[in-house]
């Protein structure tokens, strides 16, 4: 059976620190209409937070640039959720996916970002390009 | 929402860091400021996190207490986690930080 889409939204925001908190909170209230239970509410935010928080610190390094934040929820209580940036991509991307590794090495990141987004979430794809960004899209079905 | 910082004491070398509200990215930076001043200007051999008023953690949050460990532990003292909520021990568990740091329940006695 094809899941029909049954709403979307979608959201430019500036790479501010500050709209990490914001952007957590939009997706989510817009996923509040699934009605899902609190933790299912918590890990979507969390997801959301390590997306925007990589564009930020890694796909635009601290510098100035918009990040695209799409959202959809289907007739099967899903919802697939799109996070974009226009900043420098990864090099090599299974080694960015790894437990524990960030391009970071200042000893103050966790490394577990596309970890967390992965285990949280039932599909997550990630696609990226050097100096062109990189989008990761995350499915999620509430029970 | 809840505002997010930190309450720190200094109680016979323990450093007892109560972490409040939502611990991202953003509020990691002003966070570590403060533990880090406290735990230098303190001299403690033990930094306590408690996590109990935390209403938010994602990675950058183990980012800050993975950092901080890796301070004390090179000044020769220990750092304990306190009272986690079920979805920060969920994000804790993850990243294996029990294998590394103590993690615990405790009870306040009022």
């Amino acid at each position: 059976m094809i899941k029909k889409p049954r709403n979307t939204m979608s959201l430019v925001i500036d790479s501010n620190s500050v709209n990490e908190s914001f952007a957590r909170y939009a997706v989510s209230s817009f996923a509040a209409q699934l009605d899902p239970s609190v933790s299912e509410i918590t890990d979507l935010r969390t997801v959301v937070s390590e997306a925007v928080t990589n564009c930020i610190i890694h796909g635009y390094k601290g510098t100035q640039g918009k990040i695209f934040i799409y959202a959809t929820y289907y007739d099967d209580r899903s919802i697939k959720v799109k996070i974009r940036d226009k900043g420098c991509g990864m090099e090599d991307l299974e080694l960015c996916m790894k437990p524990f590794y960030s391009g970071d090495t200042s000893g103050e990141r966790g490394g577990m970002g596309f970890t967390i987004m992965d285990s949280f979430t039932d599909k997550m794809t990630v696609t990226t390009k050097k100096g062109k960004g990189t989008t990761v899209t995350m499915t999620k079905r509430f029970r | 929402m809840k505002k997010t910082g930190c309450e720190i004491e200094n109680e016979n070398g323990t450093l007892r860091v109560k972490l409040l509200g939502e611990i991202d990215h953003h509020s990691c930076a002003y966070l570590r400021e403060e533990i880090d001043k406290a735990m230098f200007r303190s001299r403690c051999d033990t930094v306590v996190m408690d996590l109990c008023a935390v209403t938010f953690m994602d990675s950058a949050g183990l980012g800050l207490i993975l950092g901080r460990y890796a301070k004390i532990t090179e000044l020769g003292g220990r750092l304990v986690c306190v009272n986690p909520s079920l979805d920060i021990d969920k994000i804790l568990r993850i990243a294996g930080v029990r294998k590394l740091i103590t993690v615990k329940e405790e009870r306040k006695i009022i």
